[in-house]
């Protein structure tokens, strides 16, 4: 068996195959859903409305995608120059610690020099905590992967103990959780009475930036040649390290943002339980979007809908929302077949 | 001296073989015949299906239509355990052995059951004995391959095939890692096996060599079997004309105008790295108006040199004198700067991004600077027009500038890596095996071009593995041998079997071997 390149592809195989893709999944997870003794077109139902069949279901979609843009933005910049960051999750809680650190009282800014200044502290938290992994692997060719994945739990064990500690609300009843932001701290909402905060219109920002340094920046277009032939990179005389360490930067001042962003716009301090592996998930946005940061809004969409749509399904059919996560991964597997499949005809011989 | 064929029939007949790759016909109907105790030569440029044709032969592939006929038996085809078994060898070009097993071991790997208690090694060995001695492929059944030259290595291969009982070898490109006289020792190698009732097929493209071995020539062209005949009928004029299909001429040749040195080593090391060797004590001038060869078996210090050269590399002893000035600091930058144009050895992995396009491989050495860049910000437009012009220039054929390079064949991507680095007319050029792999058209348009830079008073370095093309294309000539360097010989000075003499390490200084 060989994959064969096809030097150009007809359009209906670059749709027929995503879209092939996308049937396996529902199939699949509606015989999951079946064998929880559901009806399968009624989960399916249930999972789309709940997902965008009220103005509330699509701003609540919407909402959860803001973190994921950012995360999977972070992770999409990071792996573009095959930077393996893991470590979103905890380049995310960065980002939060920060935007409390100056949020809840510490300096008494109007809003206006207040959420920059946030926004800007947390992504500096969040490259600093990137920095370190990337300076391990450029000067000693530490494996990266290991090391990003596990100061995650460095840092969630950090967070849980200023949480238990110097952070603790004192109003909190004893909960572990940090105090209030005060109201100029906080992310507005885009539009009166509508539950959609400002971050979201950030996380788009974001996204457009991220796509200008990659096709029209030095900087994006040595971050791609430094991923796609570090060799050709080397002979080039692209400074591959300090690429390498700017990328790090980059991507993990983004993941803090999604950390800034669920603080100061939807919950207001920083709990343990702030992110459900926002971090995690980024590499699944990302890798759906095939790295590129305008497909990571589109899959970061996608999958909150089904987040979201599953959560509301399972309060409704009684059906696991572990399916939620089931679809994601078969998501993830077929649709990344089916892209390869866009792009190679395979040969049996 | 067609063999008697007696009562024999043909050990090897491939019938009317045709393979498709969608719409690539790689082999078109080839009948090929091969009699007991001969040798006949497969010839063909790159990409005329040689490989194919063997790969079907060895069941790596099955061929559309035709058949395949071992000993008068049909060959099963697709199963490479059928080739094995009906006593077809084949040594690859790059060697399938294992570095930490010793030479027995691999000899014998595979071919022992693999649920057996023990291993007959005795037998085993007593049989690569008798083996070694018959054909005199003398080697140390107990020596760690890793510690082995490449010439015992390909023994080892050869050995192997033989102790699988092999009456049909297949010999892809043997000479292509071996001095001439180690050349020379495998072919007395062949011509005892031959005299033994084996038979031989020799894939080549080295016309004196396959002149010197074979008895038959089969030439293939763009998969089609273009002619076939008796040596001593035929001379490599008319060989190569037959294998490109036009009248060749080589490269014209003007007398060299030699001037100042721009670049010059003294006493120059450089540290080894892992398995690659650096430099020991090496001089070397390289002037203007001059090509300078360097000839030698790959990895005796040929990538130390280039990588200094192109910035990539540092001095850990002697001086590096730069357009008669040492530079204070050495990298890409520095050498792109002082105006090296540099052709990387390896077009896929160092010389191009395969998923980047024709324009972004275009301005690889200088997207930081204007037209192409300005304040980080990049100008598409500046280097489309600059792709435009390369491809127009070096006549790199292609659908445009936003193709992606691995679309493109060894020799357009080759062309666009000779533009790229010509275009700022550097003064001083880094050749490092420009040719290899390339049809003769292409082979001949980088010859051209390097041999116009040179007059125009460029100094040129080409490295290169091929004694025919340092022999013609330089004006002067060194040999390297782990990681030193011969003194320079003038053009005309040394033949082909001199320098494989310092090739093989003969003529260096013992004092130089301290170092």
């Amino acid at each position: 068996m060989r994959l064969e390149l096809i030097a150009r592809p007809s359009p209906l195989r670059l749709i027929g195959f995503p879209m092939l893709a996308l049937a396996l999944t529902v199939v699949f997870g509606s015989s999951l859903a079946l064998l929880a003794g559901a009806n399968p077109f009624q989960t399916l139902g249930l999972i789309l409305r709940g997902a965008a069949g009220s103005q509330f279901a699509l701003l609540e979609t919407l909402n959860r995608a803001t973190p994921l843009i950012f995360t999977g933005l972070a992770v999409a910049v990071a792996f573009r120059a095959k930077l393996w960051n893991i470590g979103a999750e905890a380049q995310l809680y960065a980002g939060a610690l920060m935007a409390v650190l100056i949020g809840t009282g510490a300096l008494g800014w109007p809003s206006g020099l207040l959420l920059p200044a946030m926004a800007g502290a947390a992504m500096l938290a969040g490259a600093l905590v990137l920095l370190g992994p990337a300076l391990l692997k450029t000067r000693f060719g530490v494996d990266e992967v290991v090391t990003t994945l596990l100061f995650n739990f460095i840092m969630l064990l950090f967070i849980s103990m200023l949480l238990e500690g110097p952070l603790k609300d004192p109003m909190g009843m004893g909960w572990p959780q940090s105090s209030r932001l005060i109201p100029e701290a906080r992310l507005p909402r885009i539009v009166e009475g509508l539950r959609l905060h400002w971050g979201f219109a950030l996380a788009l920002i974001a996204a457009g930036v991220v796509w200008v340094i990659q096709s029209r920046t030095t900087l994006g277009y040595e971050m791609r040649a430094v991923g796609a032939n570090r060799q050709a990179a080397e002979f080039a005389g692209i400074p591959v390290g300090r690429v390498m360490l700017k990328t790090a930067l980059l991507s993990g001042g983004l993941a803090a943002l999604a950390g800034f962003s669920e603080v100061a716009g939807l919950k207001g301090n920083l709990t343990l339980d702030l992110s459900p592996g926002f971090g995690y998930t980024g590499i699944i946005v990302a890798m759906l979007a095939l790295l590129n940061p305008i497909g990571v809004v589109v899959s970061a969409i996608f999958v909150a809908g089904v987040f979201v749509g599953a959560d509301s399904m399972s309060r409704a059919a009684g059906v696991p929302t572990y399916i939620a996560n089931i679809m994601l991964a078969t998501a993830l597997l077929t649709m990344v077949l089916a892209i390869a499949l866009t792009r190679y005809r395979v040969r049996w011989d | 001296m067609r063999p008697e064929m007696g009562a024999q029939g043909p050990v090897l007949r491939l019938d009317g073989i045709t393979k498709r790759f969608g719409a690539l016909v790689a082999n078109d109907a080839i009948s090929v015949t091969l009699w007991p105790g001969e040798v006949i030569a497969l010839l063909g440029e790159n990409g005329a299906g040689k490989t194919t044709l063997m790969n079907i032969l060895f069941g790596h592939y099955t061929a559309d239509e035709g058949s395949v006929e071992v000993f008068g038996a049909p060959l099963p085809q697709g199963n490479p355990r059928a080739a094995l078994a009906a006593g077809v060898g084949m040594v690859h070009q790059h060697f399938t052995l294992a570095d930490n097993l010793t030479v027995l071991e691999n000899v014998i790997l595979g071919t022992q059951p693999l649920w057996g208690a023990r291993l007959d090694m005795a037998g085993a060995r007593a049989k690569l004995a008798r083996l070694a001695e018959d054909f005199g492929l003398a080697v140390d059944p107990d020596a760690r391959l890793g510690t082995l030259s490449v010439g015992e290595r390909q023994r080892v291969e050869i050995l192997k095939a033989l102790y699988r009982d092999a009456r049909i070898l297949i010999l892809d490109e043997p000479t292509a890692v071996l001095t001439p006289q180690q050349a020379e020792a495998l072919f007395a190698a062949l011509r005892k096996m031959v005299a033994q009732g084996l038979s031989i097929i020799f894939i080549s493209h080295k016309l004196h060599e396959v002149m010197a071995i074979a008895s038959r020539v089969v030439v293939l062209r763009h998969g089609k079997l273009v002619g076939e005949v008796a040596v001593a009928d035929t001379n490599p004029g008319a060989l190569a004309e037959m294998m490109v299909g036009a009248r060749i001429t080589p490269p014209e040749l003007r007398a060299a105008a030699p001037g100042a040195t721009l670049l010059e080593l003294r006493t120059v090391s450089t540290p080894d790295r892992g398995t690659a060797r650096g430099l020991r004590k090496v001089d070397l001038a390289l002037r203007e108006g001059t090509i300078t060869g360097l000839a030698g078996v790959s990895g005796n210090g040929q990538g130390a040199l280039a990588d200094l050269i192109a910035g990539l590399e540092h001095l850990s002893g002697g001086e590096m004198l730069v357009h008669g000035a040492e530079p204070v600091t050495w990298s890409v930058a520095h050498a792109l700067n002082a105006g090296i144009g540099r052709i990387p050895e390896d077009r896929h992995k160092t010389g191009t991004i395969a998923d980047f396009s024709l324009t972004e491989n275009a301005i690889l050495e200088r997207y930081r600077r204007p037209p192409f860049a300005r304040r980080g910000w990049m100008d598409w437009g500046a280097a489309r027009g600059f792709t435009d012009t390369v491809i127009r220039s070096y006549d790199v054929r292609c659908p445009g500038p936003e193709t992606r390079i691995r679309l493109l064949s060894g020799g357009n991507m080759q062309k666009l890596i000779l533009g790229r680095a010509m275009e700022g007319a550097p003064k001083i050029i880094l050749a490092n095996q420009p040719v290899r792999g390339l049809d003769i058209g292409a082979i001949t348009f980088v010859q051209t071009q390097l041999l116009a830079a040179r007059d125009q008073g460029a100094a040129v370095l080409l490295i290169s593995e091929d004694l025919d093309e340092i022999l013609t294309l330089s004006d002067i000539i060194h040999v390297i041998s782990e990681g030193r360097l011969s003194p320079p010989f003038a053009r005309g000075t040394m033949s082909a079997a001199d320098l494989g003499r310092w090739m093989a390490g003969e003529g260096f200084e013992r004092g130089q071997d301290a170092a």
